[in-house]
């Protein structure tokens, strides 16, 4: 290397025009035939396929994707079945008799009695029920809460922004179970407990992940070029936040309320198997899971069949938030 | 054949050296894609000889980058040679293993990426990231950190041992950029293959930059596989320029004489639309004063031309948070004054940094000034209300920059452009739509793409719908923000060449943001100059152009690739 | 970090005691009470002051560890001596468990993305993140402990490590399903980065790109992953030490709650605290010293 390469020679020195390089080899001057490169338009616009949205076009990926199939069917079932346990169960889970305790499969008893004589699979049934309850309204509650305080936060910043900040922090300090231990055990809770005391419980330990994810979300899009479109059209500050703002930032929002329905069940099945969830009068899969501690090691299936409910009904909400995840990664989409 | 000519370019040929180094022949490459392969190139064919400088020019998606990764085997995962060969020194690769390819890169092929930002791993010292390229390429020797200053030196960074102790964010991007060529370079590899390697910087560090990679390729005798989108720049820097289009190679040759003389429509199109060899203005409205010596013809047409807009002593302080409450001062915009004269263009010109956006945006009253005013149409804009702000918005409407993220996603495009009516009350949902499709008229698109979405379109068509929309309102005045920056050569053309036409249809006047002079002769009656936050020079644009006062325009107009070549 | 520790415990102390209800009834979680001990929990807790004070009081309690009793007359703070100890052991096997196995399964399926291995692994980590941990718990304790007798289905006293084993890898394995999953999406974002396809344009073997530039970009988000989830796993250790009779701060806890012994549960949630305080702190620093970025800001 030569010497002068030495910092100054950063600076750009005037080289004059530049006049390129002229090769001393021959250089053959190529031409394609036009007939086999055809010159197209300028940046015409193809309008051969259908015109679609991004959730038309989600939509399409999400009707192909087996998970999402899978876990849609099953989450329907859970659902009709939470709503109307009779049409799948002609016995009451609540006809017990002793004398049938623990008994094994039977006619008409498919999955047999637990150790108090009930019919496992009547109350498999009957329990979807508290649980669905449990999942979905904590989720719109979360949903509700957590959006609202993230969207202001992200769009707004400030003090605001700063103050829940640290507000999540504090919460997230506090396990979701650990806090929601404490609280159920609370007078006021111990003494009325019930779906909607477990309800708000979770709510108030689940809705500082939410506003994370909003929040984040509407940070990226609120300095978006089109926001600022819209706002040099005369659209209000409130305005551009509600109608290009929060659209854009719905699909990570979704993804994760979708997968922390899946978590809230089996919170509220944790805290029941504690003692402290729902009380034992309300049919529920966390309760009899709790109960059959007694007789597992004799009877194992007392245990498997509402586990095995809860979890596919977890697993179906936890596939679905996957499944939207990767319609709606904004990465795949554009 | 005169040995005074080689001398003079620098690249030391041996004449019996006329084995290509790398022969490209029938090369095709496709891409499995969920809707089935797509053919990225077909049947290209192209030649390096050792030493030489190669270019291949084309748009996104012409298959240029394509072609190159094909030849160091870094074609993405999707991506696969379908046919032809790739003959490095006579032995074929588009078949090697890996194994080879590993060999094979760094000290044979080397390559220079285009983003400087986002090519250095971003948790290793930049002496770290040398480093290992000459050790896996056996190069390091006894004293290892000694040649990484050496290799990081001969890239002109200087205080090199010390800087190689930093990391990447520590560095500006024509800095990344110097070590990303040491880095392909440390090896002395025969070939260097260069991605579009100085299009993320500004001109003047551009060419800083390839005049640097110039000297130190001829001086090692490296043949350079130069990747660009500029023909203007592969003319100027090549011996030999390829031309793609769709994935085949059009024309190829020397590059002069393509430059001067081409023979493919397409390279025809290439030549007549490319910014930095046009030298003067678009045909526009106001024809005299384009084809008028000078500004001083401009003043009889004072009675007609009001000054539209005009600023005064403008300026912007931001406050830089240090963290733990204190912060730092930052003029962003220093002191700036400048009027635009109804129905004509007016470009304010910088790199990046020089505040030029800044004015934009306080222009478009989305930011508030520090200090100085703004007048639009002699009213004075400081202090409005509300409601005097909202009828302003009517009159000045932007155009961004990014044609992907100003038009939004959930939005159609008949809700996209609608929106500015439905915020101002303007007419009912019939004559709504009436004006909708007028204003896809306007811009040249298909009302059959009213019920589209952005993701649908090009860039070059966001663009336009992006027009559109600012247009709804009926605006006086029209803020282009590096309007069309992000865009492909021909694509440009044909947005600057509808914003002159709407300009002379609707009498528009233009408030042009851009950090390329070329651009700005194409576009602008007047230009001013920025360099961090203050206007060094201010004048028509053919005074700017033909007769620069200030050193920094004297430098940018220099640095324009290519722009030499046609006189 | 120290706003969030006095934020918490501010959050913990006023759910406890500033709730609807009378402190004291909860106190004795509605038993009666012998009013001897009354008057001594009302001391404990400096009840007849004002919130702030009680809790300023109680702040200087926890720094002096004094702690206050246990119903049966033991210093709180003798117990959570000993019982923390215990699940420290506890959380620190599982959490070397879930970052081992939960970093080395997500590169590989990260790696092999979309091969049969990435999407066996993937609809695994689904099943055992919805299965839930006292389900898990029973079963291997069932499956493991009782019927093929690998491990003792019960921790005996002093908790050693090898009786561990078990509960570590029932606490550890939602989380290890997270970070498998974050490892591998993390991975999969970093080998097409730029820097990456650079690296291997230098002439560096594949083992060299994978380990150097693409591993250690990766980690970055794991590793405040499992910084947070040591906080996670410590409330988990409710759950799994109940199941395996492990003598720890979950089981102390749990018991703690059931019997209304609530200086005990307020000791024990803010040691709890502090411990996730702790964590984030080291996290900090971890996050520093991965990713050279932060450490100017």
């Amino acid at each position: 290397m030569s010497e002068n390469q030495t910092p100054e020679s950063v600076t750009p020195e005037p080289r004059g025009k530049r006049e390129g390089k002229i090769s001393t080899r021959h250089i053959e001057h190529f031409v394609a035939p036009l007939e086999e490169t055809p010159l197209q338009d300028i940046d015409k616009v193809s309008i051969g396929s259908e015109p679609l949205s991004m959730w038309a076009e989600a939509w399409r990926s999400l009707r192909k994707n087996p998970l999402f199939i899978i876990s849609t069917l099953l989450i329907l079932l859970v659902i009709l079945v939470s709503i109307f346990p009779q049409w799948f169960s002609s016995t009451s889970p609540t006809a017990c008799s002793l004398e049938n305790a623990r008994e094994g499969r039977a006619p008409g008893h498919i999955m047999g009695f637990n150790f108090q004589g009930c019919d496992v699979y009547a109350r498999v049934i009957y329990g979807a029920r508290a649980s669905v309850i449990v999942g979905v309204f904590t989720t719109i509650f979360v949903v509700i809460i957590g959006g609202i305080m993230g969207a202001l936060a992200g769009y707004y910043g400030g003090w605001l922004d700063a103050v829940l900040a640290r507000l999540g922090d504090i919460f997230f300090a506090l396990p979701l179970i650990l806090g929601a231990i404490i609280v159920m055990q609370l007078p006021m809770f111990r003494d009325s407990r019930s779906p909607w005391t477990v309800i708000v419980t979770l709510t108030i330990f689940g809705w500082p992940q939410i506003a994370r994810i909003t929040r984040g979300a509407v940070v990226e899009n609120r300095g978006a070029d089109f926001v600022q479109a819209a706002r040099s059209l005369g659209l209000s500050k409130f305005g551009a936040l509600v109608r290009h703002v929060v659209p854009n930032s719905l699909a990570p929002v979704i993804v994760v309320a979708s997968i922390s329905l899946g978590t809230y069940i089996v919170a509220e099945a944790t805290l029941s198997y504690l003692g402290l969830g729902l009380p034992s009068s309300v049919m529920s899969w966390g309760n009899d899971i709790s109960a059959s501690q007694i007789s597992v090691r004799n009877n194992p299936s007392i245990l498997f069949w509402p586990a095995a409910a809860l979890s596919i009904t977890v697993l179906s909400f936890i596939m679905l938030g996957d499944a939207l995840r990767d319609a709606l990664d904004p990465k795949a989409r554009r | 054949m005169s040995t005074n000519n080689e001398s003079k370019d620098g690249f030391a040929m041996n004449p019996n050296d006329d084995r290509p180094l790398l022969e490209i022949k029938n090369l095709a490459i496709s891409f499995s894609t969920p809707g089935g392969p797509v053919n990225a190139v077909r049947n290209a064919n192209l030649t390096v000889m050792p030493g030489e400088t190669v270019a291949i020019v084309g748009e996104s998606g012409s298959g240029k980058s394509t072609t190159a990764l094909a030849a160091i085997g870094l074609l993405p995962g999707n991506g696969k040679v379908t046919g032809g060969q790739i003959l490095f020194d006579g032995e074929d690769l588009s078949k090697a293993s890996e194994k080879r390819f590993i060999e094979l890169r760094g000290n044979h092929i080397g390559m220079v990426p285009q983003d400087p930002m986002s090519n250095l791993n971003p948790v290793w010292k930049i002496g770290f990231q040398v480093k290992e390229t000459l050790k896996a390429n056996g190069l390091a020797g006894k004293d290892p950190n000694g040649r990484v200053a050496q290799v990081l030196a001969d890239a002109g960074l200087p205080d090199a041992a010390k800087r190689a102790k930093q990391y990447p964010h520590e560095f500006s991007g024509g800095m990344r950029q110097r070590a990303l060529i040491a880095i392909g370079l440390a090896c002395r590899p025969r070939l260097l293959i260069a991605d579009e390697p100085t299009s993320a910087l500004d001109v003047t560090v551009q060419q800083q930059i390839l005049d640097h990679l110039d000297t130190m390729t001829s001086e090692l005798g490296t043949a350079v596989l130069l990747i660009t989108h500029d023909l203007g720049l592969a003319a100027e820097r090549a011996q030999k320029v390829i031309v793609m289009y769709k994935g085949q190679v059009v024309e190829s040759g020397p590059a002069l004489e393509i430059l001067r003389n081409p023979q493919h429509p397409y390279t025809q199109r290439l030549v007549a639309s490319a910014p930095s060899l046009a030298s003067k203005r678009l045909e526009s409205q106001p024809v005299e004063v384009a084809e008028g010596v000078n500004a001083v013809v401009k003043p009889d047409h004072s009675g007609a031309r009001d000054e539209i807009l005009q600023v005064k002593n403008l300026t912007k302080v931001f406050k830089i948070r240090k963290g733990l409450g204190r912060s730092e001062d930052f003029t962003a915009v220093d002191d700036v004054s400048f009027a635009v004269k109804r129905g004509t263009t007016t470009a304010i010109v910088g790199e990046s940094g020089s505040g030029k956006s800044t004015v934009a945006q306080m222009v478009l009253n989305l930011l508030k000034p520090t200090e100085g005013s703004i007048t639009f149409d002699g009213e004075e804009m400081a202090n409005r209300s509300e409601r005097e702000l909202f009828k302003f918005r009517r009159r000045v409407q932007p155009i961004f920059q990014d044609p992907y993220g100003s038009l939004d996603p959930m939005f159609s495009i008949y809700r996209t452009i609608e929106e500015p009516l439905r915020i101002h009350g303007i007419g009912d949902a019939k004559s709504r739509q009436l004006r909708v499709k007028e204003l896809l008229d306007h811009v040249a698109i298909p009302t059959a793409t009213m019920h589209r979405y952005p993701n649908e379109l090009s860039g070059g068509q966001r663009q336009r719908i992006a027009i559109a929309r600012a247009l709804a309102l009926q605006p006086e005045v029209i803020i282009c923000d590096e309007a069309v920056s992000a865009l492909d050569v021909l694509v440009q053309a044909q947005i600057l060449n509808l914003l002159n036409k709407l300009q002379e249809d609707l009498n528009l006047t233009y408030l042009f943001i851009t950090h390329d002079l070329a651009v700005v002769r194409q576009i602008a009656d007047d230009v001013c100059v920025m360099q961090k936050g203050r206007i060094v020079e201010q004048s028509t644009s053919d005074e700017v152009f033909n007769n620069p006062k200030s050193e920094y325009t004297q430098n940018l107009l220099r640095a324009i690739p290519g722009a030499s070549l046609m006189l | 970090m120290i706003p969030v520790f006095f934020g918490a415990t501010l959050l913990v102390y006023f759910l406890v005691f500033a709730t609807p209800g009378d402190p004291i009834a909860a106190l004795s979680g509605g038993k009666p009470m012998a009013p001897a001990v009354e008057a001594a929990l009302r001391a404990q807790y400096n009840l007849d002051q004002p919130f702030w004070i009680q809790y300023l009081l109680y702040l200087k309690s926890l720094v002096t560890f004094d702690l206050g009793t246990t119903f049966s007359g033991q210093p709180v703070a003798d117990v959570i001596g000993r019982a923390f100890p215990v699940t420290a052991r506890l959380a620190v096997m599982a959490l070397a468990i879930e970052a081992v196995f939960g970093i080395a399964f997500g590169v590989f399926a990260g790696l092999r993305k979309g091969k049969a291995f990435d999407s066996t692994v993937l609809i695994l980590s689904l099943l055992v993140i919805a299965v839930p941990t006292f389900v898990l718990g029973f079963v291997l304790q069932f499956v493991v402990g009782v019927k093929l007798g690998w491990a003792k289905p019960t921790v005996g006293a002093g908790a050693p490590w090898g009786d561990l084993i078990l509960p570590a890898l029932v606490l550890g394995l939602v989380s290890f399903a997270y970070v498998l999953r974050l490892t591998r999406t993390s991975i999969i974002e970093n080998k097409n980065a730029d820097y990456v396809r650079t690296a291997t344009a230098k002439g560096l073997s594949r083992r060299r790109v994978v380990t150097v530039h693409i591993l250690r970009n990766s980690l970055i988000p794991v590793v405040t992953f499992l910084g947070a989830d040591l906080g996670g796993l410590m409330g988990g250790a409710i759950v799994t030490e109940g199941i395996f009779n492990v003598p720890g701060i979950g089981l102390l806890l749990f018991n703690a709650i059931l019997k209304g012994e609530t200086p005990t549960v307020v000791a024990v949630v803010s040691v709890l605290v502090l411990v996730f305080v702790i964590a984030n702190l080291i996290v900090d620093m971890l996050y520093a010293w991965l990713d050279p970025r932060i450490r100017y800001v």
